[in-house]
């Protein structure tokens, strides 16, 4: 089971216990599912929803066309979930609501993390950096030695590939897992899950519910 | 929108009724201790020495001397295991924040009583 969200922010709630449990608000749905893709005709079976409304002045003829088949006006995100559960259950034109999560206990949450430009190795990659003082002069926090002459055995000091060095962190897509899902408001349209999410306040979301 | 929506969720969470004490007020803080599968409640007594945050993050500091050694114990306001808090006696004070008090001892630490209406009964 899946749907589409907004994140909205993050709170926090007294459980039954009394414990403070830290929480993220994301309003979900209602989506339309846009279209359904098999495997006769698309060569996958997948699930396209979307979410929240494009603006009468910014639809594009295409994107009309495609919502149309669904008998809906173009959606601001779209996104598609591979195939989960029996074929059939779900058709072009159908709404999906939060209440399908209703019997999730815990769900993953896919968004695009927060950017954080370009980064230094200490930063993106979590590395020690060089001691403050004790004769350090201009790399406290540089990356160190990246390879040296017979690094390549013999085949001159080539970089290994994949070394990790600095350059653009974040803006990407992250799955953060296993959220238990705390409560759900079908009022509403909203999803409380504990603890922190992708993106930012505001940033779009897909929320599946988790493999056990 | 986005608050109203975050306001909506922390509403379920929320108290709905706290009883009216003020900066300088001694109260009687009855908590509830789990030992076990027992439960009981134990009743903090002290001053009010600071009273932060918003909404469900609200909290207060209780300040009493123990054995000539001062102790704070920080509750969070809207937290089950504060059963009740009393108010039983009002200090006069002139701050938000009794901090001052920590550097004081004897009897310089007691601030004078103020005749008011939510302690009086």
């Amino acid at each position: 089971m899946m749907i589409l969200g907004k994140k909205i922010g993050m709170t926090q709630v007294y459980d039954n216990d009394g414990r403070i449990v830290p929480v993220t608000v994301i309003q979900a749905g209602p989506c339309t599912v846009m279209q359904v893709k098999t495997t006769e005709t698309d060569g996958y079976e997948a699930v396209q929803m979307g979410i929240d409304n494009v603006k009468k002045s910014r639809q594009i003829k295409s994107q009309i066309g495609h919502a149309s088949k669904a008998n809906d006006v173009p959606k601001k995100f779209v996104r598609e979930f591979r195939f989960e559960g029996s074929p059939g259950e779900y058709k072009q034109g159908d709404k999906v609501t939060v209440e399908v999560l209703a019997e999730a206990k815990h769900v993953d949450v896919v968004g695009t993390s927060k950017g954080k430009g370009y980064a230094g190795v200490m930063k993106r990659h979590g590395f020690g950096g060089f001691p403050g003082s004790h004769g350090t002069e201009r790399k406290h926090r540089a990356g160190g030695s990246i390879g040296s002459h017979a690094s390549d055995r013999g085949h001159g000091g080539n970089v290994k590939k994949g070394k990790r060095m600095s350059g653009h962190m974040g803006n990407v897509r992250v799955t953060s897992k296993n959220h238990a899902l705390v409560s759900i408001d079908a009022e509403k349209n909203l999803l409380i899950v504990k603890g922190s999410v992708p993106g930012p306040a505001g940033g779009y979301v897909m929320v599946k519910e988790s493999k056990v | 929108m986005k608050t109203e929506i975050l306001d909506s969720v922390e509403q379920k969470s929320l108290k709905s009724k706290i009883p009216h004490f003020e900066i300088g007020d001694t109260v009687d803080v009855h908590c509830k201790i789990q030992e076990g599968n027992k439960t009981r409640t134990q009743i903090f007594t002290g001053t009010v020495i600071a009273r932060k945050g918003r909404g469900i993050n609200e909290s207060f500091t209780v300040r009493r001397i123990v054995n000539d050694e001062g102790v704070e114990r920080n509750f969070p306001l809207h937290s089950p295991f504060v059963v009740d808090i009393k108010p039983v006696r009002s200090g006069k004070t002139r701050r938000a924040k009794l901090y001052y008090l920590r550097q004081r001892s004897g009897k310089s630490v007691r601030l004078s009583e103020r005749r008011s209406e939510h302690t009086s009964a």
